[in-house]
C-alpha cells in the first residue's frame, strides 16, 4: 500500500469516526478487569436508546489510572469516569450531551493527568488497540512513510543519535550508537529483536504499551530494521502477558495485510518479516544474550560479552536488540524531529519515561513524565501520596537489579545518572513505594530470593552467591545474625557484583547494598549481641 | 526418558495436528522447540514424556536437550494440573500487599503449597512471578481470571465461593 492509499484509508476511517456525535472509550487493559462486561452493557444501553448511529462504544488501551479503574472516557468533552461498573452503563449513555454523571466523574484537573507529559502513551487509551485503522487515522505509520520516502538509513540513524534517546530497558545505552554499530556491521544477514520480556516483578510498562498501542511498537521496529538493514525480526514477549500477545499477533497480521510488513513495504525496496517468540517464565531471558539463546530455542543462558549482539547476536549475525518502550519512542522522534526530543528531559537523559507506580501509593498506575522530574512530584503530586496516613519510607526503582532510595532524596530529579549516584538504577520503570510498615530486610530478602531462583546457574558467583546472600538475609530477618554475618554479607555482595557473568548476577546485590547504605540500622537492630569471648568483664 | 525414533503420535489425535502446524511453520528447525512446547502444553495441559519424545524426534533434537529446555523454564509443566487452578501473584507489589498471607491460608485451608495439586485432582495452586497487574495488587487468578484490590477477608471468601466451599 502506498502513501496515498494509506492516507485515503486513514481519512475514510476518520470520516466514519467523525460521523458519531459521541465516542465512549472503555479502558480494556489488563488493569481494568470486567471491561468486556462494561462494553457489552454500554452497547446495550446505546441500542435501547436507538443511538447506534450517533454513539460509538469502543475498547481502548490503558488510561493509566489503574487504582480507580475501570475508566471510561467520553469524547468530545474529555469526560472521564472512574470505577465504572456494568450497571452504570444506562446512566452514562443517558447523560451524553447533558450533565455528566457526577458520582462517577473524575476531576478534570486531577494532577495525575495534568502533570504528565505523554509521548509514548499519547495514543494509549485514545484508540482501539485492535484496529490498525484507528492507528492510521491518528497519524500512525506516518513516521514510517516519511522514512521510506525521504530518508536514507544513515539519516535515520543520525536522527536517533541526535535525539539522545537511551535504552528504556534499564541500562540506558545510547540507542543511536547501538543502531550505528549494527548498521555498520558487515554481513548479508542482520536481525532485529524487540525485548518484551518484562520480567522485573512490579513493572508493567511494556505490557501496557503492547496492549494499548501495539502498532506503535511495530512502526518503531520497522523504522529500526530499515535503518540498520535487517530483514527479519523477532518480538520476544512473556507468556504471562496473554492479552499483549493476542493484540500483537493481530497487529502483525493487520500490518502484513496492509503491506506495512512483508515484501516491498509500501512500494519501497525494503522487506521485513516479524515473528513473535513467547517467553516461558525465565527472568534471565531479559538479559539480551540469554534472550537470544531463547529465541534460538535453547535454555536462556547468557553468553559472555563481548562480542556484543550488535556484532554477533542471533545465529552469529549482527543483531539490534531494543526494549519495547525504546521502539515506541521512535515514531514520535521521526515525526517531531530529533531536536524536539532532545529538548525534553535533562542534559544527559532525554525525553520522557514511563513509570509503573505501585506499592503503598494512592494512585497506582502507569504514568509518563519528562526525565528530570523529581521523585517527590511523581509520588506525591501525580501519585497522590501514601494512603491510610502512613509515611513514605523508600522508593524502590529497578526491581531486583535496583535499589531503595530513602525519603531524604525525594527531591532528586529522575535521570539515569542521578539514580545511579543514589545506588539505584533507572531500570525499566518500576517504581515501588514502600511505607514505614514494611521492613527493608523483608523487601531485600524478597528480591534476593527472586534472583536466587532465577539465576541460570551458569556462573558460580551468581548461582552460589545469591543463595548464600539469601541465607544471610534470612538470619537477619530471624534476628539471628552476628557481626561476622554482616561482614560476610558485605564481602559476598562485592564478590557477586564484580565476578558474575551477566547483568542478573552483577546487579543482584544492588538492593542489599543500597539498604546497607541507607537503612543500616535495620540490619544492626537484628543482630544478636556478640558472644562473650570468655574474659570476665570487670 | 525413553527414546524411540519411530515413535509416532496417535494419528487420530487432532491436537497433534495443531502442534505439527507450529513445527511446520517454523520449518522444523531446532529453534522451533520452545514455540512447539508452548503449543503442546496449550493442547494437552502439560508435557508428558511421550509428548516430549515425539517433539524431540520430529525436530531431530536429542531428548536430553528437549528435557533440559523444559526444566529450565518455569512455564512448562511435567505434571497435569487439577480441574481448577488458582494462581497467586508473588510479584513485588503483591508481596508488599500481603500475598504471602494468602499462600499461608491456602496451606492451612486446602493443604496446598505452590506447585501442589489436591489428591482429588480438583485444585492446583501455582505461584506466578508478576502478571503485570501490579497497580491492582494483591492479585490472584482463579482459572485465569484476574482478581485484584481485595482485602484478605474478601479474597478468601471469593476463593471459597469459587470452589463451592463457602461456609
Amino acid at each position: 500500500m502506498r502513501r496515498e492509499e494509506l492516507a485515503a484509508r486513514a481519512a475514510e476511517h476518520q470520516r466514519r469516526l467523525d460521523g458519531f456525535a459521541h465516542h465512549i472509550l472503555v479502558c480494556a487493559g489488563l488493569g481494568c478487569p470486567d471491561n468486556e462486561a462494561i462494553v457489552v452493557a454500554l452497547r446495550r444501553a446505546v441500542a435501547e436508546r436507538q443511538m447506534e448511529n450517533r454513539v460509538l462504544v469502543r475498547k481502548a488501551g490503558c488510561m493509566g489510572l489503574c487504582a480507580l479503574g475501570p475508566i471510561v472516557l467520553i469524547q468530545p468533552g474529555e469526560i472521564a469516569y472512574q470505577t465504572v461498573r456494568p450497571d452504570d452503563a444506562a446512566a452514562i449513555v443517558a447523560s451524553l450531551g447533558q450533565e455528566p454523571v457526577q458520582r462517577l466523574l473524575l476531576p478534570s484537573d486531577l494532577p495525575f493527568f495534568a502533570r504528565q507529559h505523554k509521548n509514548v502513551l499519547a495514543l494509549s487509551g485514545r484508540i482501539d488497540p485492535e484496529s490498525i485503522d484507528d492507528y492510521l487515522a491518528a497519524g500512525g505509520y506516518g513516521a514510517l512513510l516519511t522514512v521510506l520516502t525521504g530518508m536514507r538509513p544513515v539519516d535515520v540513524v543520525r536522527s536517533i543519535q541526535e535525539s539522545g534517546l537511551r535504552g528504556r530497558g534499564g541500562a540506558g545505552y545510547p540507542t543511536g550508537l547501538k543502531w550505528a554499530t549494527v548498521a555498520k556491521a558487515t554481513g548479508d544477514r542482520k536481525y532485529l529483536i524487540c525485548n518484551g520480556d518484562e520480567g522485573d516483578p512490579g513493572a508493567f510498562m511494556d505490557r501496557s504499551i503492547l496492549e494499548s498501542t501495539p502498532h506503535a511498537v511495530l512502526e518503531g521496529m520497522i523504522i529500526a530494521a530499515y535503518a540498520v538493514g535487517a530483514s527479519q525480526g523477532y518480538i520476544y514477549v512473556r507468556a504471562e502477558y496473554p492479552l499483549a500477545v493476542k493484540r500483537l499477533r493481530l497487529a502483525i497480521r493487520e500490518a502484513e495485510r496492509s503491506n506495512l510488513l512483508g515484501r516491498a513495504i509500501c512500494g519501497s525496496g525494503f522487506d521485513l518479516t516479524l515473528q513473535i517468540r513467547l517467553g516461558a517464565g525465565a527472568f534471565v531471558c531479559g538479559e539480551e544474550t540469554a534472550l537470544i539463546e531463547s529465541v534460538e530455542g535453547r535454555r536462556g543462558i547468557p553468553r559472555p560479552r563481548p562480542p556484543y549482539p550488535a556484532e554477533k547476536g542471533l545465529w552469529g549475525c549482527p543483531t539490534l536488540i531494543n526494549n519495547v518502550e525504546t521502539y515506541a519512542n521512535i515514531p514520535p522522534i521521526v515525526r517531531n524531529g530529533a531536536a524536539w526530543f532532545a529538548a525534553l528531559g535533562t542534559d544527559r537523559s532525554k525525553g520522557t519515561k514511563v513509570f509503573a507506580l505501585t506499592g503503598k501509593i494512592r494512585h497506582t498506575g502507569l504514568v509518563e513524565v519528562p526525565m528530570g522530574m523529581s521523585l517527590r512530584e511523581i509520588i506525591f503530586d501525580i501519585g497522590g501520596g501514601i494512603p491510610d496516613g502512613h509515611a513514605l519510607k523508600a522508593v524502590q526503582t529497578g526491581g531486583p537489579s535496583g535499589g531503595c532510595i530513602p525519603a531524604d532524596f525525594l527531591d532528586t530529579p529522575v535521570s539515569y545518572e542521578s539514580l545511579h549516584e543514589l545506588g539505584s538504577i533507572m531500570g525499566s520503570g518500576g517504581m515501588i513505594v514502600i511505607d514505614e510498615t514494611s521492613s527493608m530486610i523483608d523487601v531485600v530478602r524478597y528480591f534476593m530470593e527472586f534472583c536466587m531462583e532465577e539465576s541460570c546457574g551458569k556462573c558460580v558467583p551468581c548461582r552460589a552467591g545469591t543463595a548464600q546472600i539469601h541465607r544471610l538475609l534470612t538470619r537477619f530477618q530471624e534476628r539471628r545474625a552476628t557481626a561476622a554475618d554482616l561482614a560476610m554479607l558485605e564481602s559476598l555482595c562485592d564478590l557477586v557484583k564484580h565476578a558474575s557473568l551477566c547483568g542478573l548476577g552483577q546487579s543482584a546485590p544492588n538492593p542489599v547494598l543500597s539498604t546497607l547504605r541507607y537503612f543500616r540500622q535495620e540490619y544492626l537492630d537484628r543482630m544478636v549481641p556478640a558472644e562473650p569471648d570468655g574474659e570476665v568483664q570487670p | 526418558m525413553p527414546v524411540n525414533e519411530s515413535t509416532a503420535p496417535p494419528a487420530d489425535d487432532t491436537r497433534w495436528q495443531l502442534i505439527d502446524r507450529v513445527m511446520q511453520r517454523l520449518d522444523r528447525r531446532p529453534d522451533a522447540l520452545i514455540e512447539t512446547l508452548h503449543a503442546a502444553q496449550d493442547a494437552f495441559g502439560y508435557l508428558d514424556s511421550t509428548t516430549l519424545a515425539h517433539i524431540a524426534s520430529r525436530l531431530r533434537l536429542p531428548p536430553a536437550k528437549v528435557f533440559g529446555v523444559v526444566t529450565f523454564y518455569n512455564h512448562f509443566r511435567l505434571k497435569p494440573k487439577g480441574e481448577h487452578t488458582l494462581a497467586v501473584c508473588t510479584g513485588t507489589a503483591c508481596h508488599l500487599k500481603g500475598n504471602d498471607k494468602m499462600l499461608a491460608w491456602m496451606r492451612d485451608r486446602y493443604h496446598l503449597a505452590p506447585g501442589d495439586t489436591s489428591p482429588d485432582n480438583r485444585l492446583s495452586l501455582v505461584e506466578v512471578r508478576c502478571v503485570g497487574a501490579c497497580a491492582l495488587a494483591p492479585v490472584f487468578l482463579p482459572d485465569g481470571a484476574l482478581v485484584g484490590k481485595k482485602s484478605f477477608g474478601e479474597a478468601t471468601a471469593i476463593i471459597e465461593e469459587w470452589l463451592g466451599d463457602a461456609p
